[in-house]
């Protein structure tokens, strides 16, 4: 379970360009949540997200995991029981390193990074084995650097790499932005199946109202840093794309976007 | 033959230096100017060490272990202080200078007198009398490219994947669950000891320690690294580090040219600096006549 408790956030705080973005903000996500967050720029999705993983600190408030603050912990200790993938594709994969390569340094996330060997050759055969399960025939590439990639399957392997290893929660951030239409819904496809398959509590910042309402069991809506709305369960179910469009909209003309 | 051999000789002994350049440069994408340093740094404790009659075989690894704290005293400027890359190398490089002075003693050493890798009482006995002309050169080649296969296998090991993995993409290694600022010292470390091992060996060649050797350093360093990897990007058969190594003999061979042509040694930094901002401007040029075939 992870625990937001009155988070408070400045931006160049002490400044004239002062800007409260968190102010008590309370967020609570149960185990085996699946999360759509969503909300127009400028309204803390991002935001919240950095502050779950610790790349961004909050001015006051706390974050607790299962109980266990880990507000003051660094992001990268935070980030061993944490998989992230990110909107640019570059950003979750190594692209001067081949698929072979990536996939055998994240699946040693959590363990030593000693002097043995970077590539297990025993674990080749399960690598291609999840490969060929994205359908993009990459099973076929595991020794192609992953710069040679599309951004689409560079995303599908990162999404791959980001769940290797055991984790608690996954974070998905704006992660199919940057994709084409067609690309982008083959990998809301896969990463539904991967979360699915590996029950892990998933929070997912989206610009596409359309996959915030097919996907996940729990629905957000981020305005000027407060959840002004959330629904869960059977209210999930009920949601329907236009009706969470006409609040978008209603709260995008009242900022003036 | 004489130009040959020293070509072969001084090429090899810094292309153990533009190694460590490689993984500063190219694979951690940190300017290191350390380098200038610690380059020197080796050979002061190389002649220091000697002089006090240590054996010449012991200052290998000791240059390079001490090179190495040096590396982590850059990066721990760097990642903890949070001074700029650059920088960092250009407070070390100013520091060192003075460290040099104080573990030679003076500013010229010369270990003419004493016993060498190259010149010892087993070294001479195995060489046979005709071929002592090359032995300083096969014992170059040997800890060279013992140097090559030792970065060769580290690069392939799980802590050299972070060090190419920070380096390509420092995101993902705090995603790994690993302090990417670890991972760049361990890898200034790496480079800096195999800098300090470089100029252990040269300082064993010329059989003296001068505080101002170094200067420059990191132009050759650079230099090599730049004319291998750009030369031979399309080869497959032999990997990055053998580019360096040749980069690394195709500068040292420009350079003698140059001198051989008659060029006055006193225009050997200008040729230096010369050579350099041509091998920069011709590299690029490379690359976007590649961008424009690629284009249309």
């Amino acid at each position: 379970m992870l625990e937001l408790v009155n988070i408070n956030k400045y931006y160049n705080p002490g400044s004239v360009n002062e800007m409260c973005l968190f102010q008590d903000f309370n967020l609570k996500v149960e185990d085996g949540e699946f999360v759509s967050v969503v909300g127009s720029n400028g309204s803390g999705k991002t935001s919240l997200l950095n502050i779950i993983c610790g790349s961004i600190g909050v001015d006051s408030g706390s974050i607790l995991v299962n109980g266990t603050d880990i507000t003051g912990k660094k992001d990268y200790l935070r980030q061993r029981r944490i998989g992230r993938v990110y909107q640019d594709p570059a950003k979750g994969t190594c692209p001067s390193m081949t698929i072979l390569e990536n996939m055998s340094i994240a699946d040693n996330k959590g363990k030593r990074y000693g002097l043995g060997k970077g590539v297990n050759k025993a674990k080749i055969e399960e690598y291609k084995e999840s490969l060929r399960q994205l359908n993009l025939g990459l099973e076929d590439k595991i020794h192609t650097k992953v710069g040679s990639l599309s951004g689409g399957q560079r995303q599908a392997l990162a999404l791959l790499m980001s769940t290797m290893t055991p984790i608690e929660f996954l974070i998905l951030d704006e992660h199919t932005a940057a994709l084409d239409p067609k690309t982008a819904e083959t990998i809301m496809q896969l990463t539904d199946k991967i979360v699915k398959e590996k029950k892990v509590t998933t929070i997912m910042v989206t610009h596409n109202l359309r996959y915030a309402v097919e996907y996940g069991n729990r629905l957000i809506m981020m305005h000027e840093g407060e959840a002004i709305l959330d629904k869960s369960g059977e209210e999930k179910k009920q949601v329907q794309t236009e009706e969470i469009m006409s609040i978008f909209n209603r709260i995008s003309v009242e900022c003036g976007n | 033959m004489t130009l040959l051999l020293s070509v072969l000789e001084q090429g090899m002994i810094y292309a153990i230096m533009a190694l460590g350049v490689y993984i500063t440069y190219k694979i951690l994408d940190f300017p290191d100017l350390t380098v200038d340093g610690s380059f020197p740094f080796g050979a002061a404790i190389t002649c220091a060490l000697i002089a006090r009659g240590v054996n010449p075989l012991v200052t290998l690894p000791i240059s390079f272990g001490l090179g190495a704290v040096i590396g982590v005293f850059t990066g721990l400027i760097h990642v903890k202080l949070k001074v700029r890359d650059l920088l960092s190398g250009i407070i070390m490089m100013t520091a060192l200078y003075t460290v040099n002075l104080q573990i030679a003693g003076r500013a010229n050493l010369p270990i003419y007198n004493y016993n060498t890798i190259f010149d010892n009482d087993f070294v001479n006995a195995i060489f046979p009398e005709a071929l002592s002309k090359y032995r300083t050169v096969i014992i170059i080649m040997i800890i060279t490219i013992v140097m090559k296969l030792l970065l060769d296998w580290y690069m392939n090991t799980k802590s050299g994947f972070l060090l190419r993995a920070v380096g390509d993409n420092d995101t993902i290694v705090t995603s790994l669950g690993v302090d990417k600022g670890l991972v760049k010292i361990i890898g200034l470390a790496v480079a800096n000891g195999l800098v300090s091992l470089g100029g252990c060996v040269y300082a064993q060649q010329q059989r003296f320690f001068d505080v101002s050797m170094g200067t420059g350093t990191v132009v050759i360093g650079l230099a090599s690294v730049i004319i291998g990897t750009s030369l031979f990007k399309k080869i497959t058969f032999w990997n990055v580090t053998t580019s360096v190594v040749i980069g690394s003999l195709l500068y040292k061979g420009c350079v003698a040219l140059a001198l051989r042509i008659g060029l006055p040694s006193n225009y050997l930094k200008l040729v230096t600096a010369i050579l350099f901002l041509l091998i920069l401007v011709l590299s690029m040029d490379r690359k976007s006549a590649k961008k424009v075939s690629k284009a249309s």
